[in-house]
């Protein structure tokens, strides 16, 4: 069986095509050459005048893992709004209310009304990873896959302080990987989650852990280095210390000096581009930023934009999020510590834009969009839920493309921001190409999804098609049309059919010796057995609905 | 069918008959793990039914209170390893969790060298040997009622933030005993605050619960204070956690058929099993772990649940069904909320699972 998709405009930057007008045909969910003449076309669909692009990836999203959950157990009323604020995606003024905090089901629905076809939890906690791993697999139509953290737990930092070699690091990174079944590695607040267990309040790049006596600089080198070594396409992605503290660009600087030429992702950038200039002694650092990320081509970053209306934080930073708690709106948050593993810090945000501190954070999200030149190297995130809800990305396109949109958005903020922004004075607009740069064929790059994000021959049919049109917003939260692996799954806006996706993972080969030592580590000090930490592949399969996907690595290194 | 043994194949019928002939059919009990709360939670959305665990009634007392100030709390192995003095509230910890002085207090490995706990049992009504140390340090006790409790914790919250009580003593309690219990809290390294909300048997327990947690925020200021809440039981945890990505709300749910093609409600106190049994024309009563027979009720009942279960009032549908972690495999929620572990099937199963026939069920519905 063979569908046709004719006369659609492509956006494929993988393959270099920038609006060709050009036909797509597929078959067993893949896209196909041109079948010859013998072969007969079952379904032909007439895209004229549409935009075509391959299904957009959410490469940092928390849809999965008990940090959303207990952001819903919480705060029962965001629910609520999901009666007020639909369509959601038009809606983005300062009293919009977005859905923060969706249940699975509604996450896989607006991800694939919007033309997004994968989305990967970021943050997941080794030990809470079955967790996020059972609401992913509640999750429809999109495929997923997470990022295992380390950098924060015991077993790491022991090994860092006892001097351990490279090699006992990339056995002990390959081997979480496997267990957790996760695609890549994440780096939170390096060493802060647990020198906060120890009562420090702070921890600064060059800072000794109190108890490990090891630094943020030595834990996020050593796990560069092994996710390099491992061959793992996805860079370490790290989540810089000293998050949202006035000051913090310098951190950030640093950290990519501390990369010292090793691949390493930035993750929401924005809240880690902070200076100290002015009488609030807050400002933006976006243009030094973005200057470093111009500078080095082994950093890549995703920006964490922020967006007016309410929303939660949802963060594995107990540190910062026990200080970012005095501001929580409504009043309350969870701060946990968890099984010398990491820790979580979940606290409701209310973004506003005569706030001078939130008009100024949504003006440096953009300024770091506009500044940064390569788009292969920067992805459009809210860190959802965290800067907004992911239902709001059709708004954050169109603040992109359309610089006179943007600019009468920015005259409405509070005027002390204003004054500190210089984003009236980038006129850059970005195009659909850089678009689908950075929401596909960037995305599909980073994470190793070697088949999806293009459209080109022997590629997954993830395709989203869009009626072209001037207003960006409208055009890009209603999907004319949504192909998941080959089956039309939305047709105007609305899915129509029910599908489940895929789980993607990284397996990289290691030695399993280092599971002796793990073994009675586990006996000794855990609460739960090492063979029931580990997360077997049937696990996740066995429901008839989910299915792992181990993404081709690139050879092993070391 | 009703007294007469039959097989599966009829008793789904009848449970079938039943939902389908329910205008406001409540689930409750839901004694279940994840795969089990899966299928549960599928067949709410089907017949519209108002969902509640046996342990509500407690688990809402810590819900409430979370939902209104938040908390700061630990986990089982940062408790094991990093725990320097445990305040328990009241004495039922023992009873109710009976190995957590044992595995979490009194273990010898420890990560971080710490000395072996101070245990305070604050509102002692019982027995408090379990806080004796393997050395014979015996714990400091404090002997109050648990009625008490929201005095005693309103004093702490009060003296945490310098001011002066006009009191020699609060409940009976000294106000030198109290302070010196703070101090204890402020020099400890990393103090646990733990209860088991169960055991809170007084009114407006929530409120209690807020006040433990408020005292925590407090002193996590400048120390390290946090708390652990343990829950009850027979999947609360599970149910909990599964209902909140599910439906997007934790417990005591109702799937409202009608609403906008279909969506879920929460109501922590018009959906308790106590209000809905006076309301509902259909009762599912499921207790896979334990054989716990469901409240009377005038409504058609079914019940699925544990093979030994007894009876004083004969359901009109009984299905026995496998136990998870016995003859079934599944996934379960520890009481921690943070760690999810998989269930093994240790014996041949021979009965059918909840799912099973949970599905089976849906599949005749109208």
């Amino acid at each position: 069986m063979i569908t046709q998709l004719k006369n659609g405009k492509l956006y494929d930057p993988t393959n270099g095509k920038d609006g060709v007008i050009q036909d797509i045909y597929i078959r067993g969910g893949r896209i196909i050459d041109k079948p010859n003449s013998t072969e007969k076309i079952s379904h032909s669909i007439d895209l004229s005048g549409k935009v075509v692009m391959a299904g957009a990836i959410d490469m940092h999203s928390h849809i999965g893992g008990g940090k959303i959950n207990i952001a819903r157990m919480m705060l029962p009323e965001f629910q609520e709004s999901r009666r007020y604020s639909e369509p959601e995606a038009h809606i983005c003024n300062p009293n919009c209310s977005h859905h923060a905090t969706p249940s699975t089901t509604e996450t896989g629905f607006r991800y694939i009304e919007m033309g997004y076809t994968a989305a990967f939890e970021p943050a997941m906690m080794p030990i809470n990873a079955r967790q996020a791993h059972l609401e992913m697999a509640d999750t429809p139509m999109i495929d997923k896959g997470g990022y295992a953290m380390l950098g924060n737990d015991d077993y790491f930092l022991r090994l860092l302080a006892a001097g351990k070699d490279q090699k006992a690091i990339n056995d002990y990174v390959a081997w979480t990987l496997h267990a957790t079944q996760a695609i890549g590695i994440k780096v939170v607040n390096a060493g802060g989650i647990s020198a906060f267990k120890f009562n420090q309040r702070k921890l600064d790049l060059d800072e000794a852990h109190s108890y490990y006596q090891v630094s943020a600089r030595d834990i996020l080198k050593s796990l560069s280095r092994a996710v390099y070594d491992l061959g793992i396409a996805k860079p370490l992605h790290v989540h810089c210390n000293n998050l949202g503290a006035a000051g913090n660009f310098e951190t950030t600087l640093k950290t990519i000096e501390a990369a010292d030429g090793l691949p390493m992702h930035l993750t929401h950038i924005q809240f880690h581009s902070y200076g100290t200039e002015g009488d609030r002694k807050f400002s933006s650092a976006a243009a030094e930023i973005a200057q470093a990320i111009n500078q080095h081509k082994n950093i890549s970053a995703d920006v964490g934009q922020i967006l007016f209306g309410q929303t939660v934080t949802a963060s594995a930073d107990s540190m910062m999020q026990q200080i970012n708690a005095k501001h929580a709106n409504p009043k309350k948050s969870v701060i946990m510590d968890i099984e010398c593993d990491a820790g979580c810090g979940v606290v409701p945000f209310k973004y506003r834009d005569q706030n001078f501190v939130n008009a100024l954070q949504w003006a440096i999200g953009l300024e770091i969009f506009l500044s940064v030149n390569d788009p292969w190297r920067i992805f459009l995130t809210t860190d959802h839920p965290n800067g907004a809800p992911f239902t709001s990305y059709p708004h954050l396109i169109r603040l992109l493309m359309d610089k006179s949109f943007r600019n009468e958005a920015f005259a409405k903020l509070n005027l002390d921001a204003q004054a500190m922004s210089n984003l009236k004075s980038l006129a850059r607009e970005y195009s659909l190409y850089e678009i689908a740069i950075m929401t596909r064929a960037g995305p599909a790059k980073l994470i190793g999804m070697h088949d999806r994000g293009h459209l080109g021959v022997g590629a997954g049919a993830d395709i989203a098609v869009y009626n072209e049109q001037a207003d960006r917003e409208v055009m890009f939260s209603k999907p004319a049309y949504v192909f998941k692996d080959g089956e039309m799954v939305v047709k105007a806006g609305k899915v129509v059919k029910v599908t489940w996706g895929a789980t993607y993972t990284a397996k990289p080969e290691f030695d399993i010796g280092v599971e002796q030592d793990l073994k009675q580590y586990f006996d000794r000090y855990h609460t739960m057995q090492l063979a029931n930490f580990k997360i077997d592949a049937t696990e996740i399969s066995q429901d008839g609905r989910g299915r792992i996907i181990v993404s081709k690595q690139h050879p092993i290194r070391s | 069918m009703f007294g007469v043994d039959c097989d599966l194949n009829a008793a789904v019928i009848a449970a079938a008959k039943i939902l389908n002939d329910s205008n406001q059919p409540l689930f409750a009990g839901l004694g279940t793990e994840v795969q089990g709360m899966r299928s549960v939670m599928a067949l709410a959305e089907k017949v519209g039914a108002t969902l509640d665990h046996m342990h509500s009634e407690s688990t809402v007392r810590n819900t409430l209170a979370m939902q209104n100030s938040g908390w700061q709390t630990t986990t089982l192995t940062e408790v094991k390893n990093r725990a320097d003095l445990i305040v328990a509230i009241g004495t039922n910890i023992v009873t109710s969790h009976p190995r957590f002085f044992e595995k979490l207090v009194w273990n010898v490995d420890t990560l971080f060298n710490k000395a072996t706990p101070e245990v305070i049992f604050l509102a002692a009504t019982g027995n408090t040997s379990a806080g004796i140390s393997p050395d014979g340090h015996a714990p400091t006790i404090v002997t109050a009622e648990t009625a008490d409790l929201p005095a005693i914790m309103s004093a702490l919250n009060a003296l945490a933030h310098n001011k002066t009580l006009d009191a020699h003593e609060i409940a009976g309690v000294s106000l030198t005993a109290l302070k010196a219990v703070l101090a204890k809290i402020k020099a400890a390294k990393y103090a646990v605050i733990v209860w088991s909300v169960g055991c809170l048997e007084i009114t407006h327990a929530e409120l209690t619960v807020q006040s433990i947690t408020q005292l925590i925020a407090t002193l996590n200021e400048n120390t390290r204070v946090t708390g652990l809440p343990l829950n009850s039981g027979d999947g609360d945890s599970s149910i909990n956690n599964a209902s909140a990505w599910l439906s997007g709300y934790p417990t005591r749910t109702r799937f409202n058929v009608h609403q906008r093609g279909g969506e879920f409600s929460y109501d922590t106190y018009h959906y308790s099993t106590q209000q809905q049994l006076n309301n509902c024309d259909g009762l599912l009563w499921i207790s896979t772990f334990n054989a716990y027979a469901p409240p009377s009720s005038l409504a058609p009942t079914i019940v699925i649940g544990h093979p030994d279960m007894q009876f004083t009032q004969a359901p009109d549908v009984f299905i026995p069904v496998s136990i998870p972690g016995l003859n079934q495999a599944g996934t379960m929620f520890r009481m921690d909320s943070s760690v999810a572990l998989p269930l093994k099937s240790l014996r041949k199963q021979v009965l059918p699972t909840l799912s099973d026939v949970l599905r089976q069920i849906e599949t005749l519905l109208a």
